[in-house]
C-alpha cells in the first residue's frame, strides 16, 4: 500500500471525476454526497504523502515501473506534500459551499471540481517537465469550465480572455520544454538538473532562452506583473466557490517557480546558476505594487479579493527571491494566503446575495440581514487578507521582511502595501456595512431598476435576472445552504487561525521543506539513484 | 533542410502571433492554431533532424530520437481538444454578444 501511496493523490480525484461522470443522471445531493467522500479521501492520502516524507525522505513512485530518466517519475517531498494538503483542505471547503445551490447552475459541475483537483495533485507530484505541461493542461480544461459554469455575459467575456491567455501560455510552455530538451537532452526535472551543470557552452544561449521562457509561463500562471492582467476579471467574474479553489491554481505557477528557482537552477547548476534570479524581486515588488493600487481602486468587493491575490502572489515571490530564509517564510506565508484569498471570494459573494440593491459593489444599499454577523466575518478576513496581528498573516509577513534585513526596498513596499490594503477594506468594509440607505430609497431604486439597468447589471451574475431575484429573495440560498455558507466561511477562518496556533510547527515543518529544497542533491540522488 | 524548417516554424509562429493579437475572436482562434501547428513542428526539431533513420534504436549507428515524436503527439492531441474549446466558446461569446469582438463591445472604425 505504502509503495503506492505517492500515486493516490492523483488517482483519488480522478477515479473520483471519472465515477461523477459516469453517474451523471444522480441527484445534486448524492452528487455532493460522492464528490465529498472523494475530497475527504483526498485529504486522507495528502495526510499520508505528509507524513511519509515528513521525516526528509523523499517518495519517488516509477510509472510502469520504468527507470528513471526514461520512463515518467512521480516525486513527493515536503513541499508536494505541503501543497497537496493545502490544495485538499482548501477544496473541501469550496465544495461545501458550491452546495449552497450554485452547483446547479449549470452541468457538472462536481465532474470538473475532480478533474481540477487532479491536474493540480498531478502537477504538484509530477518529477518531470513535459508531464507537468500535460497535468497543466487537464488543470486549465476543467478550469475553463468551471470559469464558466454558470454562464452569463461577464463571465464568458472574462473567461475568452482567460482561456485564450492560457492557450497562449501553453504554447510558450512547449516550446520552452523543447528548447530545454534540445539543449540538455532530457526532461526529468532531477536528470535536467544533473545535467545542467555539465551543459556545452554553445548550447548555454538555447538552456538560458528555455529556461527564461519557462519562467514567463510560470508567470502567467502566479499572475506576477506583467502577464497579471487576466486575473481580476476572471476572479471576480466566476463564481465564488470556483475562485475560491482557483486561490490555489496562482500558487501552482508559484510551485513551479520555486521548483525550478532551487533545482534546474539552483547554486549546483554551473553556468545555468540562478537563472531566475534577477527577474524575481523586481518582478514582485513590482506585482504588489500595482495589485495595491488595483485594491484601492476596485469597485466591488470581488476585484478587491482578485488585485489582493495579486498582492499576496507578490509577497510570496518576494520571500521566494530572498534564499532559504525566505523561501521558509514564504511557504509558511503560501497556506495563510490562499485560505485569506478564498475567504475574501466567499464572503464577497455571501454578502452580495444578501444585499438588495448593489450585489458586492462598493455603493450604499439597504442593510442587510444579519448585518453584525456578516460585517464581523468580513472584519476577520480582512485582518487576515492585510495581514495584521493576530492572524498569522502578520506572522508569514514578519517572516519575510526577517529575511531581507538589508533590503530597504523590500521593506517599503511589503510595509506600504500592508497600510493601502487596510486602507482598501476598510473603504471596502465601510461602504458595504455603514454607508446604509433607508429602506424606502432602497425600495424606490430597486422598482426602477426592474427596467433593464445596464450600469447595474455589468455587476450582477446571473445578469437577466438579478434584479427579480434580488427583489423576490430568490437571490437567497435556503436555510441549508446559508448554513453551508457560514459553515465553509467559519472553517477557513478556522484553518487561518489555527495556522496561528500553531506557527511553531507549521514553520518549523516550512523551515525544513525550505532546507530540503536548497539540497537539491538528495532531490536527484533518490530520483536517479546512483551516489548521494 | 534546417533554413527551410527554421523558416517554417517562424512563419507559422509570426502570423499566429499575428493573429493571436487582432480584436475579433476568429482571427484569434486561427492565431492560436497557427501557434500550435509551428510549435509542432520546433519539436520534431528539438530531437535533432535526420532522414531515413530508424526511430528506435536497433543497433544502427544513427537513428531518429523518438521522444519528439511522442511529445508532437501529446501536443497534437491537447492542441485539438484546446482548438475544439475554444471555438465552442466564441460560437458562445459571439451568441450572447451579438457581435464577434473579444471584448464583446466593438469600437467605432474597427477595421478587420
Amino acid at each position: 500500500m505504502t509503495a503506492h501511496l505517492a500515486i493516490a493523490p492523483i488517482l483519488l480525484p480522478f477515479v473520483g471525476g471519472a465515477l461523477l461522470l459516469a453517474l451523471g443522471r444522480l441527484s445534486l445531493p448524492a452528487q455532493r454526497a460522492v464528490a465529498l467522500v472523494c475530497v475527504l479521501a483526498q485529504i486522507g492520502a495528502a495526510l499520508g504523502v505528509l507524513a511519509a516524507v515528513s521525516g526528509g525522505d523523499i517518495l519517488v513512485y516509477r510509472l510502469g515501473d520504468w527507470p528513471a530518466p526514461w520512463g515518467i517519475v512521480l516525486v513527493a517531498d515536503r513541499l508536494s506534500a505541503c501543497m497537496l494538503l493545502t490544495t485538499t483542505l482548501l477544496a473541501l471547503w469550496a465544495l461545501i459551499y458550491a452546495g449552497n445551490g450554485i452547483d446547479g447552475q449549470g452541468r457538472h459541475f462536481h465532474v470538473l471540481f475532480q478533474l481540477q483537483l487532479f491536474g493540480l495533485a498531478g502537477a504538484f507530484l509530477t518529477g518531470d517537465l513535459f508531464n507537468l505541461f500535460v497535468f497543466f493542461e487537464i488543470l486549465l480544461i476543467a478550469s475553463y469550465g468551471l470559469a464558466l459554469h454558470g454562464g452569463g455575459k461577464v463571465r464568458t467575456r472574462a473567461g475568452l480572455h482567460y482561456v485564450v491567455m492560457n492557450l497562449a501560455g501553453s504554447t510558450v510552455f512547449l516550446f520552452a520544454a523543447g528548447l530545454i530538451y534540445a539543449s540538455l537532452g532530457s526532461l526529468n526535472l532531477a536528470d535536467l538538473a544533473a545535467k545542467a551543470a555539465a551543459l556545452a557552452p554553445e548550447r548555454l544561449g538555447l538552456a538560458r532562452a528555455g529556461g527564461l521562457l519557462l519562467l514567463a509561463v510560470f508567470a502567467l500562471k502566479a499572475a506576477l506583473l506583467p502577464l497579471h492582467l487576466w486575473l481580476p476579471a476572471a476572479y471576480s467574474g466566476t463564481s465564488a466557490p470556483v475562485a475560491a479553489l482557483f486561490a490555489i491554481m496562482t500558487k501552482v505557477g508559484i510551485y513551479a517557480i520555486l521548483r525550478c528557482h532551487t533545482l534546474l537552477f539552483g547554486d549546483d547548476a554551473g553556468a545555468l546558476a540562478h537563472l531566475f534570479a534577477p527577474w524575481l524581486l523586481p518582478l514582485a515588488l513590482a506585482t504588489i505594487v500595482i495589485g495595491t493600487l488595483g485594491a484601492l481602486a476596485a469597485d466591488s468587493l470581488g476585484r478587491l479579493a482578485g488585485y489582493l491575490m495579486l498582492v499576496s502572489v507578490g509577497t510570496l515571490v518576494t520571500g521566494i527571491s530572498l534564499g532559504t530564509q525566505g523561501i521558509a517564510a514564504a511557504l509558511y506565508y503560501l497556506p495563510h494566503s490562499t485560505f485569506a484569498a478564498a475567504l475574501l471570494f466567499l464572503l464577497a459573494d455571501s454578502i452580495k446575495r444578501r444585499r438588495l440593491l448593489r450585489g458586492d459593489g462598493l455603493l450604499p444599499d439597504a442593510d442587510m440581514a444579519r448585518h453584525a454577523l456578516w460585517g464581523g466575518l468580513f472584519f476577520a478576513a480582512a485582518v487576515a487578507a492585510a495581514g495584521l496581528p493576530p492572524l498569522s498573516g502578520f506572522l508569514g509577513k514578519f517572516l519575510i521582511l526577517r529575511a531581507a534585513p538589508d533590503q530597504p526596498w523590500v521593506w517599503t513596499v511589503i510595509l506600504l502595501a500592508a497600510l493601502l490594503a487596510v486602507v482598501a477594506l476598510a473603504r471596502a468594509g465601510s461602504q458595504v456595512f455603514f454607508n446604509s440607505l433607508p429602506a424606502t430609497d432602497a425600495a424606490a431604486t430597486l422598482r426602477q431598476q426592474a427596467k433593464p439597468d445596464a450600469d447595474v447589471m455589468a455587476t450582477a451574475v446571473p445578469p437577466p435576472d438579478a434584479a427579480n431575484a434580488a427583489a423576490t429573495g430568490a437571490g437567497l440560498p435556503d436555510s441549508s445552504g446559508s448554513a453551508r455558507e457560514l459553515l465553509a466561511v467559519d472553517a477557513l477562518l478556522g484553518l487561518i487561525l489555527a495556522l496561528t496556533l500553531f506557527a511553531g510547527p507549521a514553520f518549523d515543518f516550512a523551515n525544513a521543506t525550505a532546507q530540503q529544497l536548497t539540497e537539491p542533491a538528495r532531490y536527484i540522488h533518490a530520483v536517479l539513484g546512483g551516489k548521494p | 533542410m534546417e533554413a527551410l524548417i527554421a523558416l517554417a516554424i517562424g512563419t507559422l509562429t509570426g502570423c499566429g502571433v499575428y493573429l493571436l493579437l487582432r480584436a475579433r475572436t476568429y482571427p484569434v482562434v486561427l492565431g492560436l492554431t497557427l501557434l500550435s501547428y509551428g510549435v509542432n513542428l520546433f519539436l520534431f526539431a528539438t530531437g535533432r533532424l535526420v532522414v531515413g533513420q530508424p526511430p528506435v534504436v536497433s543497433g544502427a549507428t544513427s537513428y531518429a530520437d523518438p521522444l519528439p515524436q511522442a511529445l508532437v503527439l501529446t501536443a497534437i492531441v491537447i492542441g485539438f481538444a484546446m482548438t475544439a474549446f475554444v471555438i465552442m466558446l466564441s460560437l458562445r461569446a459571439r451568441q450572447e454578444f451579438g457581435n464577434d469582438h473579444v471584448d464583446g463591445t466593438p469600437q467605432q472604425g474597427d477595421a478587420s
